[in-house]
This record gives structure tokens, sequence and C-alpha cells, in this order.
């Protein structure tokens, strides 16, 4: 069943949260929304789950209008960052709750907690109450309880932000594997975290103060970014201003060959390119700048050289002989790594 | 200089396993001094002239003479009956009304909830007197009989300690996590069985601590049962208070109250137990 928001607006006391979404999640695909806090992400999420009224628009879950039932009467499973286990229930009766609520009958509820238990890898903690488990084995339980009921929408609301890093990862992975296991289940997955949305999601919705910014699958995102803030938010970016020449545009007296079509020769533009794909040394669209700032991460150098007034940032495999503070220094980038994209913020 | 901290590492540990007795003795006396001057040699006073009669001499006279009376054995069981029917009363309706106030969104719940802080400091036979005017013998509404039997007292009682429930149940509400009760509801739960099933169960100890309040209150309540007037509801106090200020038998009315105490302490212990078992 797949999730429909028909302009969607919520406000809280005339502070719009949540301005006009349209978005649509089809059955059984994993959409994460992606957003800074206060960009508007949980907020409809908590619009799909029936615990903030929208101001106006509808939501969909699949063809029923689903905007004016109750939460108990949506059939959605939620998961949440704070877990929201029931702490005086051990495990099986936490899972065994939606199902007793919905009135299964008591001969299958058994069988359905096991299941449930099962699939998440907890079956041998059934017993335990919830605070004898470690974070991420309360996650675990929490994610059974939602799918106990066999929900077709999951909500997953900062699921890992919780967890550290470690089991995030772990967790990321076992995610990855429920949505396989289950591939009708529809996922609205909430996050401000890049990677788990990169990792986990067939689309990012990818918002910003209330608003939609972007949507796409990972990929076109990542490769070919539509305006700055998810350029910048979505894998980290430089953002350069340029001016439009034909078939190039002008960074620091140098001239970039990249796809111009469809912008206006002369106009400003904002040329973007990952900090990973830029070299150091001679090569194609090759500019000079200063080593302003150099920082080692183990696997790679992160280098900050001013060019022309604007920084550069360029990650490259560890150095052998890395350049010194204040250093003049030659970086290249290949045309076909390079977007260009509407004059953004960056022309500041 | 490391060895200086290995030095007063070890000092410190020394002094923490085995405190020094007499430092300890200093702060620990003040407060127990007090505690045997003001509360347990008057008790102690009340206990002996217990076992003394007015006749002379230690007996357990004044005892068989309390306990053969029919004006005992009454005034027991109405107290007793009274403490137990208020404090299920008052939990009762202090929890509905407390999930009310943190539940319902309505303008001005906070302003009810800092009432309660306020209703609590108010002395309880004011609440009788706010009673009496509205229902009593001249009252507004007009008269009804009810006030001065002991349904009156249970009312009066109900009403005045309502609010020692309702405290410790909204700071445990405040605690509650709402993402609980949204999880609960997202699950299919309506409003009863999320009461039922996570808030009541989470209430609890706040259910068990207010309550043992109340019910020793109420078991000591001497203020409302004077002020409502009743005459044929004598309670424990009420007896001890006749018999001392009014028949002059001293013997008598120690007797009455140290019964009384014990009741006090069986009955909260036997609660705590109870309440303990209940997972509270």
């Amino acid at each position: 069943m797949g999730i429909r928001f028909d302009s969607v607006t919520v406000a809280y006391d005339g502070n719009v949260v949540l301005d006009s979404l349209d978005l649509t999640v089809e059955p059984g695909e994993v959409m994460a929304l992606l957003g800074p806090s206060g960009s508007g992400k949980t907020t409809a999420l908590r619009a799909v789950a029936g615990f903030v009224r929208p101001a106006s628009g509808r939501v969909f879950l699949g063809d029923r209008d689903v905007t004016d039932l109750p939460p108990y009467r949506r059939g959605i499973g939620m998961v949440v960052q704070q877990y929201a286990l029931f702490p005086h229930l051990r495990v099986d009766e936490n899972v065994a709750f939606g199902l007793r609520a919905r009135k299964t009958p008591k001969g299958e509820i058994r069988g359905r907690v096991a299941e449930a238990l099962e699939m998440t890898g907890m079956a041998a903690y059934a017993r335990r109450f919830p605070r004898e488990l470690s974070g991420g084995q309360q996650q675990r339980v929490a994610i059974a309880r939602a799918l106990a009921i066999r929900p077709d929408v999951l909500l997953l609301d900062e699921p890992l932000s919780a967890l550290d890093a470690q089991l995030r990862s772990g967790m990321l992975a076992e995610l990855a594997r429920l949505h396989r296991e289950l591939p009708d289940v529809s996922m609205l997955y909430v996050t401000h975290d890049q990677v788990e949305a990169l990792t986990l999601a067939d689309r990012i919705a990818v918002m910003d103060a209330a608003k939609l910014r972007a949507c796409g699958t990972p990929r076109q995102l990542y490769r070919a970014p539509t305006d700055e803030f998810t350029a910048s938010f979505v894998g980290g970016a430089n953002l350069v201003p340029v001016t439009v020449g034909t078939g190039g545009v002008f960074f620091a007296g140098t001239e970039v060959k990249v796809d111009t079509d469809g912008v206006i020769p002369g106009a400003w533009a904002t040329l973007c390119v990952r900090p990973h794909l830029v070299g150091l040394g001679e090569g194609p669209n090759q500019f000079i700048g200063t080593v302003t700032e150099i920082q080692w991460r183990g696997a790679t150098h992160r280098l900050y050289v001013n060019v022309d007034g604007h920084t550069v940032m360029a990650d490259l495999r560890e150095l052998k002989n890395p350049p010194g503070l204040g250093d003049s220094v030659s970086l290249h980038f290949a045309s076909e790594d390079a977007v260009l994209l509407p004059a953004g913020v960056s022309h500041g | 200089m490391a060895e200086a901290v290995q030095k007063a590492r070890v000092v410190r540990g020394r002094s923490r396993s085995s405190p020094r007795p007499f430092g300890a003795l200093v702060w620990a006396l003040p407060p127990i001094a007090a505690l045997i001057l003001f509360f347990l040699y008057p008790l102690a006073l009340v206990v002996q002239q217990s076992f003394h009669p007015d006749t002379g001499g230690t007996s357990l006279q004044p005892y068989a003479d309390v306990f053969a009376s029919e004006g005992f054995r009454h005034a027991l069981w109405t107290t007793v009956w009274l403490a137990l029917a208020s404090t299920a009363g008052c939990l009762v309706l202090g929890f509905l009304l407390a999930l009310v106030i943190a539940f319902v969104p309505f303008p001005g719940a906070k302003a009810v909830a800092r009432f309660i802080d306020v209703y609590l400091s108010f002395p309880s036979f004011l609440i009788t007197l706010a009673l009496l005017f509205i229902y009593g013998t001249t009252g507004i509404v007009g008269s009804f009989q009810f006030l001065t039997t002991p349904w009156g007292v249970l009312l009066a009682e109900v009403t005045y300690f309502t609010p020692f429930v309702m405290r410790p149940l909204l700071a445990a509400f405040s605690q509650l996590d709402t993402a609980q009760l949204e999880a609960a509801s997202s699950l299919g739960a309506r409003a009863p069985r999320i009461v039922r099933r996570v808030i009541l169960p989470e209430a609890l100890p706040a259910l068990a601590a207010g309550g043992s309040l109340v019910l020793v209150l109420c078991l000591n309540e001497f203020g409302i049962v004077l002020f409502t007037g009743a005459k044929g509801v004598t309670t424990l106090p009420m007896l001890v208070y006749s018999k001392a200020i009014l028949e002059s038998d001293y013997p008598g009315a120690c007797v009455v109250a140290v019964v009384n105490v014990l009741i006090s302490v069986g009955l909260y212990g036997l609660y705590r137990v109870v309440s303990r078992r209940a997972g509270a």
C-alpha cells in the first residue's frame, strides 16, 4: 500500500511547519525523508500516523483518505527514536500488544509474536523486560512490535539515532534485510543522516525549512542534484559561483568545460563538484589555490584550498607528502563530475 | 606527584570503607535526640499512662474496660471502614481527574494543576465548612441530612484528600513518555485500553504513595469529623478527644490512642506490602 501526500500543510499557532507537501511513496518502496532538524520531516511522518492534523491537504494510504481517521484505525506500524517500549511488559507482551488491541484471535497471537521476534532476531529474549536489553535490542523489539500487526506501511522516525555508530551500521543492514523479506511493506524513513538515507532508501525526499526541496533516487540526487541545498546536504559538495559561457563556465579565470544545456550564456550559476572527485596536481579543468587547512582522516586527507576567495574542499587518498599550510597547489576535476546548478545562496 | 595521588587515594579509600564512628555519631546525635525528646518520649508517656488506671497501680484494666465497651468497638469499625472507603474514593476520583488534567488538552489545565498545590495547603475543616455552607441545615442548596451521617464524613474526606492522590499522579503522568501512548495508539489501542494497559501500570507507584498517605491521614482525621457535627459518627480520634477532654478518663483516652497508632502503622505497613506485591 502506498502513501500519498496531497498538498499537506501543517501549522502550529500560525507557524507553518510543513508547507504544501506533495509526495507519493509507491507500494513496497522505501522513501527517506532527509533534512536537518526543523525541516518538517517528522511532521510529515506524524501526519501519516495521525498525530498531527493537517491544516489543509489530504493524506492517502493506498486509495483510502485517512486524513480524518484516528491513529488506531490507520493500521500503521511505527518505530521511534526512543523505542517507546512498554516498560512493565515483557518483550513478548510488548509485541503482542497490537495484536490484542486489534482483537486477534487468542490462538493466533502466540505464533504471530514468535514470527515477529524471529524476524528481528529477538526470539531468545521473549521473556525479558525492556530494561534488561541494550538499546539495539530494544529497537529490534520495537520493530518486531510494529511488524507483528502486519502493517502495509511502516513509519520509522530516526530509528537509529539513539544507537552508537557501530550498532547503527549493523541495524542499517538489518533494516535492509527486513525490507527484502517484506517487499510489500512501504516504509517512510525519517532521518537527518545522509548515509542512512543513501544506504536504505529507494528514493530520497530532501526537506528544508518546511518544504520539499528535491525527490529522486539516491544516485540521481548524488550524481545530479538540482539545487544547492540538496547538493550540500546529500554527500557534501563544493559550490562555487561561476559565469556561464558557451560550452563551459568561468571560474577563477579558468574555463571549465561542462554541460551548459539550458543555461543562458553570461548568467550566473553554481558549479557543484563532490570533494572526493577533486584531484591534486595537473589535469583538465585545472586551477591554482592556497592551502588554508588540512585534515588527516585516516584513509583520506581533506584539503581546504582558497581559490580566488572561495574555499574548495578536496578529499584525497591519504597523501605520502601532504602539502603544508599556505602552499600553492593545483587542483583539477573531470568535466563529467561537475554539475551546473541554478545560482543560489552561494552567491550570497 | 604520582605517589602523592596514590597516597591520597588510599586515604580516601580507607575513610570510605570504615567511617570514623565518632564523626558519624556527632552528625546523627542531634536528630536522634530531637526525635526522642519530641516524639518517642511523649508517645512512651501515652503508652505508660494507658497501663495506669485511675485506681492506681499498673494493670491491663484500662484495656479490658475500653475493649469491652460498645462505644469503642463501634468507633474502631467506623474509623477503619471510613478510612478505607475514603482512600478508595480518593484513588478512583483522583486517578480520573488527574487523567483528564494530564491527557485531555483543555484551556486552563495548567491552572487547575497549580490550584491542586494550593488546595493541599487548606486546612481540612475548611472543606467541611464549605460543604456545610452548601448542604448544611442553613445551607444554600438546602438542608441535607446526609451531612451528619458517615456518608457526609466520607464525602468531606474524599473531597479534601483527593488532591493528595492527584499530586503524585500528575507528577508521574508528566514523566510518562508520550511516545508510548502514541505507539499504543498506532498499534490499534483506543483510549480505555491505553489507560488500562499503559498508563495505569506506570501510575501504580504514584497511586501507592498517594493512597498510603491518604489512608493514614484519614485514620487520624479529626477536624472533618468534628465539623460535620455528625453525632452518630465517632471515630477513634473523636473518642480520644471525648474521653480525655469531656470525661477526663485519661487512661481510657490513652488506650484508644495506642490502638489508633497501632492501626495506623499496621494498615500502612500492610498497604505497602500489598502495593509492593502488586509491582508498585
